[in-house]
């Protein structure tokens, strides 16, 4: 507990079992607040929103076995989306492990392939340094979640508590600092470059660099595009800004990317959703890649100049080294390759055409006006996801909380819980699917019980309507067990668990119910009836180049 | 990643590690779950008790052998991760082969032993139990020449390395 408190740990998510008494009957003790789920895989989720909106480390603590398992979806989730969190697990007596003890799992076994690191403490004298390591671990280099599995007679043993000052693992270094051998070869890159493009993601976020990537951006006058993950890590307001990039990005960040000559990437992975046909992404450009994991680099597009460093102190450097340039004629020489971007987006602008039936598009849009830019967004998985990335335009980082990397529905709800318990003064929206948000419902329960008024919007197309979009073209209309129309009564279930329903079935309902919605201090569930077979746009089939977009 | 079985060639890789449980099954996951090839590993404490050394014997392309470098030099444990491809080093594997040794045989297999400087280290009324090291290579001949008088179990290491010292 001292260790989790010199840690600055405030807030944990979890859910009590018979391993893990302990630990809570100490936790009680203490000033740490507990917000007690309904299902482990929330609180894991919990923990993930609430480190993506404060850019802490997210904690929880769940009991062994079931309890446990129950962690492993959040966990390959923060896992591929790299967010710092910490998962402590009860654990059988030690004499116990390994015969099958009543609710026994091997889980450092088991989630060894989910996360950074992984631990099982076998000494008590080992607790605090391990409990240590696993917060730095967690939030250093390329962050990712750390799970501790705490065996129960451990816990029940007591220990004198040395304060340990500094983690040193002699195994483990990351590189902050980027060569500065690579760094003028950038410059002059930037130099020679006349339709150059920035690709920013995740990283950029993880590690605070937004300042540094509008300044760098503004510097060198060129484009921003960023991936799912990248979403509000440069102001989507700036001239320079192009929307998301890849299977449902803009058709000028995606005709950008194939005709750019240099692709200054920052913070990302290239994962498949982005690049389309791999050998047919950024064919004519110079690649630069900053990140901060090796691994990423040259992993799936071949780099011209890898750069293993941290993205904000790497953007710091580049940007003096650029201030020793000169940039006279550089509006110039960025006219054509900015006016060309303007066409594209003038002539193919996101749309859709809202007429009697509500259009999905329009619900994020009206949430976008009235809550003036400012929420937090959350999402489930799917269509949803894909027109909250599309019509939310987000102005600051910390903002934009999604499931990127595993793509996991139910993770919308539990996350917005976590960041509003981050940010209490912030308005939070998660931005649902009628079929993902069955899959976590439960933690209205828990968004009640503490008090947590975040708003959860329904694009209900009684549909699990991603997966519908691809059988509508892929595979002739056969709607396979996609048709979700036995749904519950929204409005009712949010009742039922002490919340407020609101339900808008025509256009002009819709800015009234996030109004008042917006207006109450509860946790509300809004269910907006939405044009049932309305499809994501543009969409590059999988594997297709990304320039190969439907359009409608 | 698609492994590029064309240009794949052989590499040995020798990884300090820390000496603790679970530490070969990251190593082992991590070349399953990325869909990497383990052709052999051997495994060891080194000089220093809390250090274990891991020779693993890889195939891949140099792109391939690139990403295994970095995902190994990514687990936590990994305390250093060295490639012997294009430096000189010396490797050894060391093979037991139960072989019949029928009477008329018995001095050919001697013979045998004798040029390939194995050794005998078990005697029994039909086998006898040889030991050889070397290289993959040169353990292969030696099977290879025993074959035909009957081999009745084998059982091999993988390979070891060190990188050779200046000379
Ligand atoms: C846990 C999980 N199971 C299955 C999927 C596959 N999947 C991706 S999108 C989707 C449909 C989601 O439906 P809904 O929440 O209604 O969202 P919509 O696409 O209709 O907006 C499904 C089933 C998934 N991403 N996650
Ligand atoms: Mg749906």
């Amino acid at each position: 507990m001292k260790v989790l408190q010199e840690e600055g740990v405030d807030t944990i998510f979890g859910f009590p079992g018979g391993a893990v008494l302990d630990i809570y009957d100490a936790l009680v003790k203490t000033d740490i607040k507990h917000i007690l789920v309904r299902h482990e895989q929330g609180a894991v989720h919990a923990a993930d929103g609430y480190a993506r909106a404060s850019a802490k480390v997210g904690v929880c603590i769940v009991t062994s076995g079931p309890g446990a398992t129950n962690t492993v979806t959040g966990l390959a989730s923060a896992y591929m989306d790299s967010i710092p969190i910490v998962v402590l697990t009860g654990q059988v007596n030690t004499s116990l492990i390994g015969n099958d003890a009543f609710q026994e799992v091997d889980i450092v076994g088991i989630t060894r392939p989910c996360t950074k690191h992984n631990y099982l403490v076998k000494r008590v004298e080992d607790l605090a340094r391990i409990i240590k390591e696993a917060f730095f671990i967690a939030r250093s280099g390329r962050p990712g979640p750390v799970l501790v599995d705490l065996p129960k007679d451990l816990i029940q043993t007591t220990t004198e508590y040395k304060s340990i000052k500094d983690v040193h693992l002699r195994s483990y270094n990351p590189t902050y600092q980027p060569s500065m051998k690579q760094l003028p070869r950038v410059v002059s890159l930037i130099k020679k470059a006349r339709k150059p493009l920035i690709f920013a993601g995740g990283g950029v976020i993880l590690s605070g660099a937004s300042r540094e990537l509008k300044q760098f951006a503004n510097k060198i006058q060129t484009p921003v595009t960023a991936s799912l993950m990248g979403l509000g890590c440069f102001p989507a307001s700036d001239p320079l800004w192009l929307g998301m990039i890849g299977m449902h990005g803009t058709y000028r960040a995606n005709m950008s990317s194939a005709e750019c000559d240099l692709m200054i990437a920052i913070g990302v992975r290239f994962d498949d959703r982005v690049t389309g046909k791999i050998d047919t992404f950024a064919p004519n450009a110079k690649i630069v890649h900053i990140d901060i994991d090796p691994t990423s680099i040259s992993k799936n597009v071949p780099v011209d100049t890898p750069i293993v460093g941290d993205c904000k102190i790497t953007l710091k450097k580049l940007i003096e080294l650029l201030a020793a340039e000169d940039w006279k004629d550089l509006k110039k020489i960025r006219k054509p390759w900015l006016d060309q971007i303007v066409e594209w987006k003038s002539t193919r602008p996101l749309a859709y055409e809202q007429k009697d039936i509500i259009k999905p598009q329009f619900v994020v849009e009206k949430i976008f006006e009235i809550t003036k830019g400012e929420a937090i967004i959350t999402t489930e998985v799917g269509q949803n996801q894909m027109w909250a990335a599309q019509y939310y335009h987000f102005d600051r980082p910390n903002s934009f909380i999604t499931s990127g990397g595993l793509g996991c529905m139910g993770f919308g709800l539990p996350a917005a819980i976590g960041a509003q318990v981050a940010c209490p003064d912030r308005t939070v929206v998660d931005i649902a699917g009628d079929g993902s948000i069955q899959m976590n419902i439960q933690e209205m329960a828990t968004a009640v019980q503490f008090g947590l008024p975040v708003k959860i919007a329904i694009l209900n197309n009684r549909y699990l309507g991603m997966v519908r979009q691809w059988q509508e073209l892929f595979y002739q209309r056969c709607y396979a067990c996609t048709d979700m129309a036995d749904a519950p009564d929204f409005v009712k279930l949010a009742e039922a668990f002490g919340a407020v329903g609101l339900r808008a079935t025509r256009p002009d309902e819709v800015a009234r119910v996030i109004k008042k919605a917006l207006s109450v201090n509860k946790p509300v569930i809004m269910d907006f009836h939405v044009e049932r077979e309305e499809g994501v746009y543009p969409m590059v089939p999988a594997g297709a180049p990304i320039t190969e977009m439907l359009l409608v | 990643m698609v492994n590029n079985i064309t240009n794949a060639t052989k590499h040995t890789l020798s990884l300090l590690v820390d000496n603790e449980p679970g530490v070969l099954a990251r190593i082992s996951g991590l070349f399953s779950g990325r869909g990497f090839n383990i052709e052999s590993l051997c495994v060891a404490e080194t000089m220093e008790p809390n250090v274990s050394r891991i020779t693993l014997v890889t195939k891949g392309d140099m792109h391939i052998l690139e990403q295994i470098k970095k995902q190994l030099n990514k687990v936590i444990n990994v305390i250093k991760v060295l490639d012997f491809s294009g430096i000189p080093f010396v490797q050894r594997e060391l093979a037991m082969i139960k072989v019949h040794a029928k009477p008329e045989n018995r001095a050919e297999i001697l013979r045998m032993v004798d040029i390939f400087r194995s050794r005998v280290v078990d005697v029994g009324a039909e086998y006898y139990t040889v030991e050889l090291t070397g290289d993959e290579d040169k353990i292969a001949a030696f099977l290879e020449l025993l074959r035909p008088m009957g081999i009745k179990e084998v059982t091999r290491t993988g390979a070891i390395a060190l990188a050779r010292e200046k000379k």
